[in-house]
């Protein structure tokens, strides 16, 4: 019994001791090599999130890359951090910190899911980083660092709704979400925009599936009852990621048609379509800021980099692809324009600078944090792709604190000196929130 | 009386554990907060907030233990009360932000505001006081352990049945918890936390703080679990997992047994999540995701099951292992780790604290000594 | 001879000149197709459909496959066929080879939704009176779904000379709702309107409620709508009949994908003990072989496409067998007699191939498509069933009685009995129990790979496709009762058929819930699942 307690007993302290060797040996930050500037990329590259993520980190890796080739920023080379938050929160705050601390990133681009963004938004608060957000989500936040390239959404629900009741003539609408707060959100956003526009509360089905729902018979059997009412209707999918293939092959096999019911979604892009045959789903719609078929010369150089990048001729492009494309190309404008990498420096610098976008125009940092984008409604083609329809004439900047909710239309924020404010009300007048 | 119980598990295993936690909770202290930072044996915040994350999960990993190493109950939903337990916590955590919100509402959290909820809901009253909190932490799993148990147990559903139903419990769990509707912030959980008891959430000191409060939870339930095993409960429970018929034919009434480690074990799961949530920031349902239980029990397996330290030790290993692969090697640390779980399953059946007695007992000449009573027994199974 | 060719030649002038005639009449509608953007091809199609000349119709039908192109240099609307990296030209009327153009010197005439409505609706307004009754079927159907008042008389001619009885129904279900919604309907009398409503309720479908609801909530007069709002109550009360028929077949064929997904793991787990963690990975790799079979296909024999499937269902089952075999001969047997270590084994299995299919292709989704015979639906009474869930249907009985025959009834099925039964006993009856155990679990795993190819039709074929159904699995075995394959089966169809019917009522995610707590309680009742084996192997 003696022994045996004592051989245990040894074995850990052994490994208690190894373990706080390696704890200390963690606690070390890596030396940085003075001549580089370190670039955070924080996507998941396993788990649920990372069939999604994956394709940005690669892009971001390809950017990185291009700008080394021109001469790197300021005299010295990027070097990439990639680490892998693998789809898990709390995990995501903790990488975040280690890219911040131990690697001293100058700035991350990365998350993905608005769950994702609050897990390290604190992070970036407290240590004073920079985090480039690329994906559309709900709004109602504005960090002083953290720049939102992606659409909030009076950048794609609203025109995409405008898009369908003037052309379509649609007055009955279906809401379909995945339950989470991007959808919970953006549907009582549109809600609101729809009963302002005279739709019925009758006119308007919310439905929420969990996450990753496989089985949509019911769902899509409730959807043509619904549209059976006499009046043409759509349906409005914030269905996320996982859960749309299953959704539009039995869209496609119950032979819910473009023509007689369309449906747009804001989740679903070139890299979620290619898993699926989009035969039976031609002109159903999609509305983003970016689509890969756009013409335009920064465009197709984009693409025939991606493909050569990746050396797979099959590869798609996507709006959040884009979306890190202006964001890393005003960083470093910024960077420039600061003279240095110092966060504070560059978050100031940051509101104004303008870089092309891929479509053709100019997206600038609005005092916001968010960015001004066109806004394009595109149809499902025969090939994957999207064909787009409509384009918003002018730039949509993007809009924070929606006006259609109650609680937030007074907001604003701009994080320009003297306000430098992220939920500054305008009513009272004071920085903080609607106040009691 | 008390005292008597908790001596009463002191043996030299346990003065080991004891002593390096308590080591734990002075130096760290030290080395991060008077160490200046230039000094090789300074610690960064960064550091002790993983450290104590670890201390959380090893804490989960002992309630784990003490059900399935010492009762034969393999909970793959123990997640589950560790992500209530956070919830609670959160609860706390929420109601301290106050005004402070994007919104500025003294009473709603964000997420509420956001969805247009007007009043806080009945389930919330209460937590803005540490003290409700803190107790909620310990009922709330305590009690749905207790109905659990108090059903499963008496209608005697055992081994793999009792496995899968916790699974279904922690999934169904997961799912609600899903649901905006439930008024927990739905997929976002809660975030952004701003003071505990008064003090900022993010000053090192605060991190400190929690980080010793973290050692000492896993001091005291340590000592708890270890008092409980060397008492004559501890012995009915070894017992009955080796071969529960027998203890029920000699008269002992086995389930309220069960019930009582079970419960038992939820309350301390419930606390490493109510330490686990301000250390990291957010509580989110995929807490209670099936893999997170199968994760804890695979830290027990790998440290050694039924050996207390072992659990601690597999559920920091583990994690650390996990940190250190996911930042060196992204792309190809999955392979890393369930390399890992299957070498240990294949070459280390008593998990690392079974490894010197597995290498004893290779050692030619001298006789395998009997493994240590505390080692499950395998017949058993599921 | 000479006459004959004589007389050909004659023929052929004849009709040229007749296109030619036609041609001249449409030439500048076709050419106005090109211009003015989506709303001028509308305007522009418009007017070609109402001058109902017949030779519109392959330009039409050109414009909508999409092969209508402007060309850039004089502004020519052309029909446009890719060869190669240019375009071959034709006339679209004369269809007159116009040689060929690089693609940048064209571009393409674009159509959208509402285009798409309009192209269909001019096309039916344009082939009512086509040879083909499948054509004047489908032209019907247009019609009734655009109401064109236009096609109304042609509607009534066709109606007068149609001789099937079919396609008679159609085309008067199609004059019915013309008469209905258009301005006809305040000139008609109240015995026109009830025969017209008689003749959509008789329709019975969604497309006809649709139509009722229209005219019920529309303008027109009192009379009308009464009888309409009638009509509507009648059909809704019909369609709600169906509608719960439907939602059993619903039930019906989420059992089935459960029963798939589960009947592998009732032999790894349920007959072999194993708690396999890497279940769901198996059916992954399944789909995967599914995808890369198809891949095969597109690349070497495009044309056999529909035969992809059943050339995957062999090909998956032994390659996920064959992974089953070597994990089994490499891991598990090592670890018989201590299930929860299988756990421990097949999660750490389970997350390394997933990051293995990951590296090899990719973290995004793989399309894997559907076989003709698998794609689309069809009508049975008021039922809407899709092919593609039958078919899974189908064969998921099939591999359930196929498993069931290949463990009654043949000599290896027998020695898996004897081995799981009592192991020692076995082997000293002279039965390899190593080999045994092998094909054991590398026929649970190859089922899981046939699930695979079944799965692949409805869901992601991504890393992750496992990881949705190993819970879900492992719930239907436990609920029929651990080793029992019937017990597999029922708990399937009863879990598919309890989430269908909670779904209507309490949305997805609270019927989900409400089903898992159902099997919490259902194990309390009977701790064993419905099927426990009885005996004394019960208490090992």
């Amino acid at each position: 019994m003696r022994t045996k307690q004592l051989t245990a007993s040894f074995g850990i302290s052994a490994l208690a001791g190894l373990a706080m060797g390696a704890m200390a040996s963690f606690a070390m930050p890596a030396q940085a090599a003075d001549d580089t500037i370190k670039v955070g990329i924080l996507h998941s590259l396993s788990g649920t999130m990372a069939i999604s993520e994956t394709t940005l980190k690669d892009v971001m890796l390809m950017l990185i890359d291009e700008q080394n080739k021109k001469g790197g920023l300021l005299g010295k080379k990027l070097e990439p951090v990639v680490v892998d938050p693998a789809s898990n929160w709390p995990l995501f705050a903790e990488k975040a910190r280690e890219l911040i601390s131990k690697d001293k990133v100058s700035a991350v681009f990365g998350c993905w899911t608005s769950v994702s963004r609050k897990s390290v938004l604190p992070v970036f608060e407290e240590l004073n980083n920079i985090l480039f957000y690329p994906v559309q989500y709900e709004g109602e936040e504005s960090s002083r660092n953290v720049f939102y390239t992606g659409a909030a959404p009076n950048q794609q629900a609203i025109p995409a709704v405008d898009y369908l009741m003037s052309k379509e003539k649609v007055q009955r609408w279906v809401l379909a979400g995945t339950d989470y707060v991007y959808p919970r959100t953006t549907n009582k956003i549109l809600e609101a925009y729809l009963k302002s526009k005279g739709v019925k509360p009758e006119d308007i089905m919310i439905n929420y599936t969990p996450f990753g729902h496989s089985d949509w018979q019911s769902i899509v059997a409730d959807i043509k009852k619904f549209g059976s009412a006499g009046k043409k209707t759509a349906v409005v999918s914030t269905i996320n990621g996982d859960a749309n293939v299953p959704f539009y092959k039995e869209l496609g096999n119950q032979g819910v048609k473009a023509q007689d019911i369309p449906v747009v979604a804001f989740s679903v892009g070139e890299e979620e379509l290619a898993g699926i045959d989009t035969k039976p789903l031609l002109g159903h719609l999609a509305a983003w800021n970016y689509f890969q078929s756009v013409e335009t010369p920064a465009n197709t150089d984009f693409i025939k980099s991606w493909k050569a990048y990746t050396k797979n001729d099959k590869r798609v492009t996507n709006d959040p692809m884009e979306a890190h494309y202006i964001g890393f190309n005003m960083w470093v404008k910024a960077v420039e324009a600061a003279g240095t990498t110092e966060p504070d420096k560059v978050i100031d610098a940051m509101v104004g600078v303008a870089v092309p976008n891929l479509t053709g125009g100019y997206s600038a940092m609005l005092p916001n944090h968010h960015i001004t984008k066109p806004v394009l409604i595109g149809e499902v083609q025969e090939n994957g792709q999207f064909d787009v329809v409509s384009k918003t004439s002018g730039l949509v900047p993007g809009d924070e604190w929606s006006d259609y909710l109650p609680d937030s239309k007074d907001l604003i924020a701009d994080w320009r000196k003297p306000m430098s404010c992220g939920n500054f009300n305008v009513k009272t007048g004071k920085c903080g929130g609607k106040g009691s | 009386m008390l005292l008597r119980f908790f001596l009463m598990g002191l043996d030299r295993k346990a003065g080991i554990v004891l002593t390096i936690l308590a080591i734990l909770a002075v130096a760290v202290p030290v080395m991060t907060l008077w160490v200046p930072a230039d000094s090789p044996f300074h610690l960064s915040v960064f550091t002790v907030s993983l450290l104590g994350k670890y201390l959380c999960f090893a804490l989960l990993a002992l309630a784990l233990d003490l059900v399935w190493g010492y009762c034969g109950i393999l909970s793959l939903g123990h997640a589950a009360f560790f992500a209530i337990g956070g919830y609670a916590m959160g609860m706390y955590l929420m109601r301290q932000i106050g005004p402070r919100g994007v919104y500025g509402n003294p009473v709603l959290p964000d997420f509420m505001v956001f969805l247009n909820w007007k009043e806080l809901p009945w389930y919330w009253w209460g937590f803005d006081q540490f003290w409700f909190a803190a107790v909620m932490v310990l009922v709330v799993p305590g009690a749905l352990a207790f109905a659990f148990g108090w059903f499963a147990f008496r209608s005697r559903v055992t081994g793999v049945y009792l496995s899968i139903i916790t699974q279904a419990l922690t999934f169904a769990l997961l799912l609600a918890f899903f649901r905006n509707d439930m008024g927990f912030g739905g997929n976002n959980g809660l975030t952004d936390f701003k003071d505990i008891l008064g003090y900022d959430i993010q000053a090192d000191t605060t991190r400190v703080a929690l980080f010793v409060a973290t050692v000492a939870a896993l001091a005291l339930s340590y000592m708890i679990a270890s008092g409980v095993i060397a008492s004559k409960l501890g012995k009915v429970l070894v017992a009955l997992r080796d071969a529960e018929s027998r203890v029920r034919f000699m008269g002992y009434d086995t389930e309220s047994y069960k019930l009582f480690a079970w419960t038992l074990s939820a309350c301390m799961a419930g606390v490493a999540g109510a330490l686990y949530v301000p250390q990291v920031g957010i509580i989110n349902p995929s807490e209670f995701a099936p893999a997170s239980s199968i994760e804890a029990v695979i830290w027990v397996a790998v440290g050694g099951r039924g050996t207390l330290a072992g659990a601690i030790l597999g559920a920091v290993l583990v994690n650390m292992g996990k940190s250190y692969f996911t930042g060196a090697l992204p792309e190809l640390w999955l392979f890393a780790l369930g390399g890992l779980f299957v070498a240990v399953t294949l070459f280390l059946p008593k998990g690392l604290l079974g490894l010197g007695a597995q290498l004893k007992a290779k050692l030619p000449g001298r006789k395998a000594s009997p493994l240590s009573n505390a080692q499950p027994a395998d017949q058993k199974g599921a | 001879m000479r006459r004959a060719l004589r007389w050909l030649m004659a023929v052929c002038v004849v009709v040229a000149t007749s296109t030619a005639a036609y041609a001249a009449d449409l030439r500048p509608l076709v050419q106005a197709l090109g211009s003015g953007g989506y709303s001028g091809t509308e305007k522009a199609l418009a007017q070609l459909s109402e001058a109902g000349d017949p030779a519109a119709v392959p330009v039409i039908e050109a414009l909508q496959a999409g092969d209508l192109y402007v060309r850039k240099s004089d502004g020519t609307v052309v029909v446009a066929r890719k060869s190669g990296d240019a375009f071959t030209l034709t006339d679209p009327l004369t269809r007159a080879a116009l040689g060929d153009a690089p693609a940048a010197a064209v571009e393409k005439i674009r159509i959208n939704n509402s285009l798409r409505r309009a192209i269909s609706a001019s096309l039916g307004a344009l082939t009512l009176m086509s040879p083909d009754a499948g054509v004047r079927r489908s032209a019907a159907d247009a019609v009734f779904k655009s109401r064109d008042a236009s096609a109304l008389e042609t509607l009534s001619a066709a109606i007068a000379k149609e001789q099937d009885k079919g396609v008679r129904a159609a085309m008067e279900q199609a004059r019915a709702a013309i008469l209905l919604t258009g301005e006809a309907a305040s000139k008609m009398t109240d015995a026109d309107i009830q025969a017209a409503t008689d003749t959509l309720t008789a329709r019975g479908d969604r497309d006809a409620l649709v139509l009722l609801n229209m005219v019920a909530g529309s303008g027109a007069s009192d009379v009308t709508k009464k009888l309409a709002a009638a009509a509507v109550s009648t059909l809704e009360q019909k369609l709600a009949f169906w509608a719960a028929l439907q939602n059993l077949w619903y039930g019906l064929s989420l059992g089935s994908v459960l029963l798939l997904a589960a009947i592998g793991l009732a032999v790894t787990f349920g007959v072999m003990g194993v708690i396999n963690m890497a279940h769901g990975e198996m059916v992954m790799i399944g789909a995967y072989t599914t995808f890369l079979v198809q891949e095969f296909f597109r690349a070497h024999a495009p044309g056999l496409f529909d035969l992809s499937i059943l050339v995957a269902l062999p090909a998956a089952f032994l390659v996920s067998g064959g992974v089953g075999i070597i994990i089994e001969r490499s891991v598990i047997r090592w670890l018989y007699g201590r299930p929860l270590e299988t756990l421990l084994a097949t999660w750490g299995l389970s997350l390394a191939l997933q990051q293995a299919v990951r590296s090899i292709f990719g973290p995004t989704n793989r399309e894997v498509g559907a076989p003709s015979w698998m794609s689309g639906a069809f009508e049975l009474g008021g039922l809407t069933i899709t092919y593609g869930r039958l078919w899974i249907v189908i064969f998921a009985f099939a591999v359930f009685a196929a498993l069931l025959v290949a463990l009654k009834r043949t000599w290896f099925g027998l020695s898996i009995r004897a081995v799981t039964q009592n192991r020692p006993m076995a082997n000293a009856m002279g039965i390899r129990t190593a080999r045994v155990d092998a094909l054991t679990f590398g026929l649970g795993s190859g089922i899981a790979g046939l699930a695979g190819v079944a799965l692949s039709q409805i869901d992601n074929v991504s890393p992750n496709l496992g990881q949705g159904y190993i819970l879900d699995s492992f719930m239907v075995v436990v609920f029929g009762g651990v080793g029992n394959l019937w017990g597999t089966l029922v708990g399937a169809l009863t879990l598919g058929s309890m989430n269908k019917f909670l779904e209507p009522y309490a949305g997805a995610v609270l019927g989900k819930i409400l089903v898992l707590i159902f099997i919490i309680l259902f194990i309390q009742r009977r701790p064993r699942g419905l099927f426990a084996l009885k005996g004394r192997a019960v208490e090992a």
